[in-house]
């Protein structure tokens, strides 16, 4: 439906194609969020990969830090419309953590978790093959809390919301499990290019 | 599972200013599902062409009146679809929207109180919805609004929200206004001070702008809220 007297501001057309369907660049990093951001004590921190409830592997800062590290640098994608070009991260990639754990996935599936409590859903496979790190700086400089510091799940090629800041740990599923927005009418899978945001789309 | 979210036709049947920088548009909409105070939607315009582009927006009614919503919206600088809005939109222009969006910045009567509500600008507007809801459903329940403006004609719902402090009991308004000579912004004085009034909220929620929404939500949990009672939504992300 063509909205009357509507005429928009396109963007130009190299900008425009780095543009997933509903989305708008902006210059801004905007924040996003369920409540305040939480003090994490770095002495405190652990990472840890479950199956289950079960711990697989735990790290603390210190020994996350010496795992092997790698740069990415490219486009984010929040459901809530923003686009942002060119950000760059550094962490340890989720091929790197498995490797240092000395495990195969247990499962298909996991559920990243917070130290908010927060949850969100990703398949393996959308982790593993170097499409996914746990970040631990951006631009250069450690992530600032309000970002998701001091570590952060980094899915750059799906809506950013899967992308959990002040991550904690990986929990593997046996099944496709719903996370904190999914449950909320989000989609499972949420890949902007496909324009999905919402269960349904 | 959630349902869909399907695109729908909304037509505005009024479009008033509210304030110098926002207008007031209500729309008559066909929910799929009753909305929570809080819930946003999602709006989309389409140029003939097929270029389109997409906002989200929250709701400011009441969700005792789901057949109509009001969205209040703020002309940004260079605003591409605000300024739509501003300019262009009309009564009786229909309007694709789909919603409601959002479970998690959202009250109803059940949750019960005494809730702290704490607004930057035009962050107020979710929160007028959860106001006029508790007015409504729960008018048992303490609340009071910590809204901090420019000034005072920058106040959305000034004459709504003042009639309420004056006559509803359980409520408070409590307004911080930023510019001229008594200027001064929300700090933890002020949020004290607020507490006092109310006493420790079971639920806050807190929306403005970036920077706001961070400074009064570490304010908050430093004046010994617990970090899980608090919610919050920002603008510009």
């Amino acid at each position: 439906m063509v909205t009357r007297g509507f005429t928009g501001r396109r963007p130009p057309r190299p900008e425009a194609e780095r543009l997933p369907p509903g989305q708008y660049l902006t210059e801004d990093f905007p924040v996003l969020q369920l409540g305040p951001t939480p003090k994490i004590d770095l002495a405190r921190w652990r990472f840890t990969l479950r199956e289950g409830s079960k711990p697989l592997k735990s790290w603390s800062w210190t020994e996350f830090e010496a795992l092997p590290r790698t740069r990415w640098k490219g486009d984010i994608h929040c459901v809530t419309k923003w686009s942002k070009f060119d950000t760059a991260w550094e962490g340890v990639t989720i091929d790197d953590l498995m490797a240092a754990a000395g495990i195969e996935a247990p499962t298909p599936y996991l559920l990243a978790e917070g130290y908010d409590d927060y949850t969100t859903n990703v398949p393996v496979a959308d982790l593993a093959g170097g499409k996914a790190m746990v970040a631990t700086r951006y631009a250069g400089a450690p992530i600032p809390p309000d970002h998701g510091g001091p570590a952060r799940l980094l899915v750059p090629h799906l809506y950013f919301w899967k992308s959990a800041k002040w991550v904690k740990g990986l929990r593997f599923t046996q099944k496709d499990e719903a996370g904190f927005w999914e449950l909320r009418g989000y989609h499972m899978y949420g890949d902007p290019w496909r324009e999905q945001r919402f269960t349904g789309d | 599972m959630p349902t869909p979210l399907t695109w729908q036709d909304a037509t505005i049947t009024a479009a008033v200013p509210e304030t110098p920088r926002v207008r007031r548009l209500t729309l008559a909409v066909g929910w799929p599902a009753p909305f929570r105070a809080g819930q946003h939607v999602d709006v989309r315009l389409t140029a003939p062409d097929g270029y389109q582009a997409q906002r989200s927006y929250s709701i400011a009614s009441s969700p005792t009146t789901p057949e109509t919503i009001d969205l209040l919206i703020e002309r940004l600088d260079d605003g591409e679809v605000s300024g739509f809005f501003a300019d262009v939109a009309e009564p009786g222009d229909a309007i694709e929207l789909r919603g409601p969006i959002g479970g998690a910045f959202v009250w109803d009567p059940r949750m019960g109180g005494p809730l702290l509500l704490v607004a930057g600008g035009s962050g107020v507007v979710p929160l007028l919805s959860m106001l006029r809801h508790r007015a409504e459903a729960a008018p048992g329940v303490p609340a009071l609004l910590l809204y901090s403006a420019r000034t005072a004609e920058d106040v959305i719902a000034r004459d709504e929200l003042l009639r309420r402090d004056a006559e509803e009991p359980g409520f408070r308004l409590m307004l911080a206004l930023t510019q001229g000579p008594s200027g001064r912004r929300i700090d933890a004085g002020r949020i004290a001070g607020a507490l006092a009034a109310l006493g420790m909220p079971a639920h806050t929620f807190v929306c403005g702008g970036n920077p706001f929404v961070s400074a009064i939500s570490d304010l908050l949990v430093e004046a010994g809220l617990p970090a899980r009672t608090i919610r919050t939504e920002r603008f510009g992300g």
